[in-house]
This record gives C-alpha cells, structure tokens and sequence, in this order.
C-alpha cells in the first residue's frame, strides 16, 4: 500500500481517521514535544523517554515496536535505530510488540498501522531521537550523581563513563535518570559515525522462534477460552437464510451456535470440534447476484471495457502521436485474484467483559481494528485494549480497512459470552475473498521508423481496492483509484505522450491489497511490454531501457547492476535464456535478471540477480532476507496461484489447487545492495516483488520466443 | 482412552480416536509449538517425529499413534546432537522471518539429518520440499541444513 504523502493533507486524513476510530483521539509524535506516555495501565518504568523505550534496573533495553512483527524484520530493525543513539549493549536489547496505542501512531498518518514499506522510514528520527533523549538523561543523571559536568561523560556499550574512570551502568542510572525531564533537543549523529545502523544483525527474536516459544495469534491460551470457526457464504454475498444446528450441538464439545452477520458461528471446547461441529451444520443460503459471477465472465467484461473511454489518470500531450507511428505493438495481458495464504490462518481472541474487552491479533491495522472491535462490542475504543501479536505472514490480509475477521471475532464474543478465539481454517482463508483484484490491461504502443517510442495508450480495468473505504478521500481523485495504476502513470520511464485509461468496475468480491499492491500487476505489463518494443526496435532490452532512463539515475544505477553481477550479454548454456525487469515502488528501486529454462515443459527458474537501491541500509541480513522473500512470494504468483470462481464459487480450496512456490523450486537468488545516494532508509518489504514476473516472462520470450502476457505462467504450455 | 508418548513422557486422551494428532498436541496437551496451516498434509507446518519418521501431524489420527513416541519442536533440543546443530545452524544462518513455519522446517530438518549425515543439494531439496514457507525462507534453509551437516560432520 502507498499513501502518498505528499497529497495527503495531513490535517483531513487526522480528522478521518480520528472519525474511522469512532471518536478515538488520533495522538502523533513530533519531535521535542512528545507526551510521556504508556500503555494502558503499563507500570510506569524507571525511564521512560516517552512510550517507546524502557531501561530496567537490569541494565535491559526495551523497545516497543509499534509495527506488526510478521516476517519483516521491524523487531530487530526498530531497536537498532534506537541502539545507535542509546549506546546500549546490543546483547541487553529486547523488543515487545506495542498494543493499540494512539502513541504508536504513524508519524505521519495519525494511525497505528504496517504497510506500505513503510516501518523502518517512519521510525527513522524517531526511534534515533528517542535513543538520543535516553542517552542524554542517563549521562546528565551520572554527571549529577558525581558532580561533574555532563559535557565530560559519555555513554558506551551501557555504561556512562566520566572522568577519572568513573563508571556505571544503564541499569544503576535507569531510576534517576526517569525523574529529570527529557531534552527537548538532542542532536543525532551523521551515517559516517553509525556503529550499529548498516552492520549486518541477526534478528533478536530468531531463538524465541525457532524454539517455539513465541505466542502467535493462533497459539493464544486463556482460562476458558473456546474456539469459534464460522461457516462462511459459499457465494460472495450470499445471506443465511436459514439454518438448523441441531447435529452440530449433538457434537460433543460443542457449546454454542450463533448466526451472525456474515454465517454461521460454531463455539466449542476446542478447534476439533468447533470443526466436527460446522460440517454438521446445515445451512440454507439465499445466494443473491453473486452466483451468477465467473472469472471467465469478468475477463469477457474487462477486455470490452479496456477499449472504451474512461477517467484518465494521465492525459497525453498528444493523443493523435499514436497515428504517425511506423509501427505499433497491441497486447492485451491478464492477470487473476491472488489470496495472501499467510502460513498462519487468521485468527483473534476475544474476551468480552460486558463493559470492556481485550484482543490479541496480529494486527496490522491496530487503530482501524481497536476502533471495529469497539463498534461491534458496542463499547467505545478506550474499552477495549488490542494486543498485537506477532503473525506468521499477513502480505496486505492483516490490514483490511473493513477489519472483516476482528469484527466476526467480536460479534461472536459479544453473542456466547465467554472468551473465544475464532479461527479461520486453510479452505475459510483461500475461499474468504480480501483478494488482490482480477486486472486486465491493454496496451498500445507507437515506435517511430528508428524504433524510438512515440506514443503509449495503457487501458487498465479491475476494481477498486480503496473504493468505499475510509482511504477513499485520500486515494480516489477524480475516479482513479492511485493503487489501480501506480506503477504506470508514474512511471520512470521517459515516455511520450502517455495515456492511462482506468476503468473499475464494482464486483462482489472482496478486495485488499496485496505484498506490493498495484505493482503487482503494473510492474508485468510495463516490464514485458518495454521487453516487447525493444524487440520490436532490434534492441538489446537493457539498452532499450537505458535510453529512456536518463532523467532517473537511481533507477539506471540499479538496471546497470543487476545486468552487470548477471553477466547481461554473455553466453549461457543451451537451453537457458535470461530475461531483465526493473522497478521502482515505495521509493525503492529494484532490478532482477532471471535464468531460465523448461523442464519437460514447466518453467525452471535457476537464478535470479537482484539489484536493490532501498535508500540507507539498516540491517544488511534484513534486506537481503526480505528481496529473497519478495521473490519467492511474487514467484509463486507468477508461476502457479490464481483464485478463479465458477457460478460464484471460488474453485480453489487449500495449498494443493492454491500453489504456491516450494522450496525445491527455489532458485539461487544474489541480492547487491546498491550504494545509495538517499541519506534514509526507503521501502524494503515489498519492492522487489514485482520485479520477478516480468523478468521471467521476459526470459521465456528469449527462450522461446513466445510473449507471456497472462499469469500465471505456469498455465500457459511452453514448449 | 488412547496412550502415547510425547517427548519421552506418557499421556493420555479422551478425544474421539479421528482427531488429528495436531489438534491433541495443541488443544489437549497445550504443546502450540506444532503449528497448523492447512490440515491435508500440504504445508509442513504440522510436521513432528512419529517413532523417529517425520510425519505430518494434521493427517494422523491420534488413535494411529497408540503406544507411538511422538516427538515434537519442544522436546526436540533434548534427543540431541542433530536437533542441536539444526537449531544454532537456523539461527547462525538467520533463517527466519515470520517464524510460523519454522518449527515444521526444524523438525523436517532433523529427521532429514538423523538418517542422512551428509545429504546432497538434491537431498534436501526433496527432503524440505513439503515443507512451505510463504516468507520465502527457502534459500537460508538450504544453507542451514548444509551448515547443520558441516558442523556435525566436523563433530564426528
């Protein structure tokens, strides 16, 4: 997801957001004039620059990470930034996940949330200011418990030293340092003096994990607590109409059965036989529009609607420049819904207390989620603490604007009356709609007699994701939804005369976004289209690109990389063949070559070249980690997922019809971080996932000469 | 009531003999470490040992591991060497990330190096491969598993 800054007005997305929360006091940090504030009900800690850091007597140094933990990083990344000003001993660094907390806010958005790439840029003053401010307390306290000035002491490896050898800890310091007041002021150290930004570090919680000693939503234990699963509509849409629950009651363990607006809800002693208890269930559906929808009938309907008129999202200079060119290239792509499948099915705990109630979820909305939650109870936020656990995967499905499974959670809660964890089972979470949207495009393309680029028509159809949502102010202007086309209207590419046709269409089925957003599907069409004109010029695709890259170094330095560590140009065995892509999205740059070739017919990815300009680097381990991780996401998409409906029906069910990426098809992935001219950190969780589909497209056409212009490949036969 | 042993020690069941092992292991005995993910032997996350096989927990009956050993991630540090290896290999190779997976990939892991002290590239692949991670941990497991060999061969 990208929230654009810039035109966002920061005071209008405050007041919506406030008014999303339902009357919730949006809090955001600014620098020297931070509140000091805690979690609800939280001890007040020895110190306590403000809410996010906590030194115990023990010397330990907790950093509360107001970001969702789910694979990114941000527990061992945040708590850098604040050690590099702290001068803490790195060993005694621990990091808990912060609760919905109007502190906790985005600094620029006034809500509580992950996404957008954003975590480690946003935290970047402020966790380095709040590790300053620490810093400069524990050292004014030393310097007044030995009487000398705090000019002539400094902080090192959790220690304040002065002068003649006078030494003490963190920890002795921790308590009287808490009572003096925090500098307004601080002053932060230049990137040349950086000891622990940029060095590579070993995630903190990796032992916790690979022990099994970490509490993820779907491990929650609480006195009493039941399991809910909810029998779903089979059709997006479809309402109960009635039901009978007689066989499910007689299943033993099971306690409750409830309807509630989006099913049926089975509450039992445990997942079993919650489980035994829905398929007992029966169930009559009025199934409504939605079961006349297939995907077959919405590709028929977005390839007409590509050719129409629609709002624009760009307007050339020139729309009649297509007509003197020499030769055009026609192509019209597809791509299908995409679930997230995050290894962890969804899930939350509810413990409704009639005048309050506490969450744990792994939430990448705890603002949004707190607010639902709150709503549904029937209580108002400051009711109801959300504690947000770490989750295994989300990709975009833990941050639903419609909070759709913390308010299932809560409507259960409210109506049994006893706690409950509602657990969604591999086929609710595959057939649960949230989908990256079905998209087709159409592409025009004008080369002039030297083959130069004269003319581009790009037609995108596919619903909305932000429609009817609260970001619908902020990210539909004038019809165009910004996450519809980004990646096209903005793209770097020196194109003339540029037309973006964008069409949206409303469908029954929900949508979200999805690890890289628009990009997803932008990213393809511009990359495989560029490879198909470069073709059409008889250009190398590398030089092809470079040509209309001169205004956009950065992005030039990151394809000149990539084709350079992968030996562009050079020759390869029989039977392989590479394909280049290059991509800018959440104000990183990445750049991929691809090597493949076919294996009795199914596509082989052998290596993959990675070039990655993600501004300042915080955590070399992190970053190459995540490019690693965004490949095999957006490989698994590129070769094998699509959730396809029939009469209303998804046809996919769980990881055997939904494929995604195995490890034995895993390719060899060399990530090379280019030395960046940012002075901070940009995105780094979803950039390279769109990199990775055009660059194989593009090499199956050098392989066979075929052009892919439908995902996923792997349905296409290649030879 | 259906005996068995997890981790080294005897425990007992009422469930309905058609339960999944899984859902005795984390309902029954609290042991959340074995995790779920799809329920029909597609993912790994569920993965334990079963008299020393690697076996997907979700599609066990728990009246087929009658009078069985049944090991899980909790107690796997305690069989020994090859766990141990495994687990400082995963965290000197910095493999996870979400980390919901990782239990699974441990213990597929071990029964991988339990049997096989120095498997090939190849091996392990096909070995790790029901094992899916949607962070894409893939290429620092492979490295793992080769680091747990190396070092264990070193051992030896």
């Amino acid at each position: 997801m990208k929230i654009p800054a810039k035109s966002v007005s920061r005071r209008a997305f405050l007041k919506t957001s406030a008014a999303m929360a339902g009357g919730l006091v949006i809090g955001f940090w600014l620098p020297g004039r931070q509140r000091l504030a805690h979690a609800q009900g939280a001890p007040k800690p020895p110190i306590h620059p403000n809410a996010f850091l906590r030194i115990g007597k023990d010397g330990t140094v907790t950093v509360m990470v107001k970001n969702l933990e789910f694979g990114q990083g941000v527990t061992t990344a945040l708590p850098m930034l604040v050690a590099e000003e702290l001068e803490c001993d790195w060993s005694r660094v621990r990091a808990q996940l912060a609760p919905a907390a109007p502190e906790y806010a985005h600094t620029a958005f006034g809500m509580q949330m992950t996404g957008g790439s954003m975590s480690v840029g946003d935290s970047w003053a402020q966790l380095r200011t709040v590790g300053a401010q620490a810093r400069t307390m524990l050292v004014a306290a030393a310097a007044a418990q030995w009487k000398v000035a705090p000019e002539a002491c400094r902080a090192e490896k959790g220690f304040v030293l002065g002068p003649g050898g006078r030494k003490a800890s963190f920890g002795s310091l921790a308590e009287a340092a808490g009572r003096l007041p925090v500098p307004e002021k601080v002053e932060l150290k230049v990137p040349k003096d950086f000891k622990v930004i940029g060095k590579p570090t070993r995630r903190l919680d990796a032992a916790e994990r690979v022990d099994a000693k970490t509490v993820f939503g779907m491990d929650m234990k609480r006195p009493n607590l039941h399991t809910a699963l909810v029998a779903h509509p089979p059709v997006f849409g479809a309402k109960v109409a009635s039901f009978d629950a007689k066989k499910a009651m007689a299943v033993r363990g099971v306690v409750n059965v409830v309807q509630i607006s989006n099913g049926v809800a089975v509450v039992a002693k445990d997942f079993w036989s919650a489980k035994k208890g829905r398929d007992a269930l029966e169930i009559r559906w009025d199934h409504g529009p939605g079961a006349a929808l297939s995907t077959d009938g919405l590709r028929a309907e977005y390839l007409e609607l590509a050719k129409k008129p629609g709002p624009m999202a760009k307007k050339p200079a020139d729309a009649a420049a297509i007509k003197s060119a020499a030769k055009t290239v026609v192509a019209e792509y597809e791509v299908p819904f995409l679930a997230h499948a995050p290894m962890e099915p969804l899930n939350c705990t509810v413990e409704y207390r009639g005048d309050s109630a506490e969450l744990w979820v792994g939430s990448q909305f705890q603002t949004v989620d707190q607010a639902a939650a709150a709503k549904t109870l029937g209580l108002t936020p400051d009711k109801v603490k959300l504690n947000t656990l770490p989750a295994g995967g989300g990709f975009g499905r833990r941050a639903n604007p419609a909070s759709d499974y913390v308010r299932e959670a809560c409507e259960i809660a409210r109506a049994v009356k006893v706690p409950v964890k509602t657990v969604w089972t591999r086929e609710d979470d595959i057939r649960g709609g949230y989908y990256r949207p079905m998209y087709v495009h159409r592409v025009e393309a004008g080369l002039d007699a030297k083959g130069t680029i004269v003319a581009w028509n790009h037609a995108i159809v596919g619903q909305s994701i932000i429609a009817g949502t609260a970001f619908e102010p902020f990210l539909v202007k004038e019809g165009i939804d910004e996450t519809s086309v980004e990646g096209v209207s903005d793209t770097p590419y020196d194109i003339p005369n540029l037309a973006v046709t964008l069409h949206s269409p409303k469908s029954p089925v929900p949508s979200l976004w999805w690890r890289s957003v628009g990009n997803t599907h932008t990213a393809f069409v511009m990359e495989t289209m560029m490879d198909e004109l470069a073709a059409a010029a008889g250009e190398d695709p590398v030089a092809f690109r470079r040509k209309l890259l001169a205004k956009h170094p950065r992005v030039l330095a990151t394809l000149d990389l990539a084709a350079a560590k992968a030996g562009w140009g050079t020759p390869l065995p029989a039977g392989r063949a590479r394909g280049i892509a290059v991509h800018e999205s959440f104000g990183s740059v990445c750049a991929q070559v691809a090597e493949v070739s076919l294996e009795q017919g199914a596509v082989k990815v052998h290596r993959v070249v990675a070039a990655f300009d993600c501004g300042l680097v915080v955590n070399p381990m992190t970053v190459e980690a995540q490019v690693q991780g965004a490949i095999a996401f957006g490989l698994s998409a590129a070769l094998h997922s699509a959730i396809t409906l029939k009469d209303g029906r998804v046809q996919q069910s769980n990881f055997h019809d939904y494929t995604v990426l195995r490890l034995a098809e895993m390719p060899r992935v060399e990530v090379h971080i280019v030395p960046s001219a940012m002075d901070k950190p940009t995105g780094v969780g979803e950039p390279a996932t769109p990199p990775i589909a055009p660059a194989v497209a593009n090499a199956l056409f050098a392989l066979t000469g075929k052009r892919a212009r439908a995902l996923p490949l792997g349905k296409t036969k290649w030879g | 009531m259906i005996r068995f042993f997890v981790n080294g020690k005897p425990v007992q069941t009422d469930s309905d003999p058609d339960t999944p092992l899984l859902w005795v292991l984390r309902d029954g005995l609290g042991l959340t470490g074995t995790k779920y993910g799809c329920g029909r032997a597609q993912c790994g996350a569920c993965t334990v040992h079963v008299n020393g096989e690697a076996e997907f927990s979700c599609s066990v009956k728990v009246a087929d591991v009658a009078g069985k050993r049944v090991a899980t991630i909790e107690g796997i540090a305690a069989s020994g060497a090859v766990a141990k290896a495994v687990k400082a290999a995963w965290i000197d190779k910095d493999v996870v990330q979400c980390g919901y997976c990782q239990p699974g990939q441990v213990m597929a892991a071990v029964a991988l190096l339990t049997k096989n002290k120095s498997p090939s590239d190849a091996q392990i692949d096909e070995a790790m491969d029901g094992n899916l991670c949607r962070c894409g941990t893939y290429p620092r497991i492979r490295e793992a598993v080769r680091a747990a060999a190396t070092a264990l061969a070193a051992k030896r």
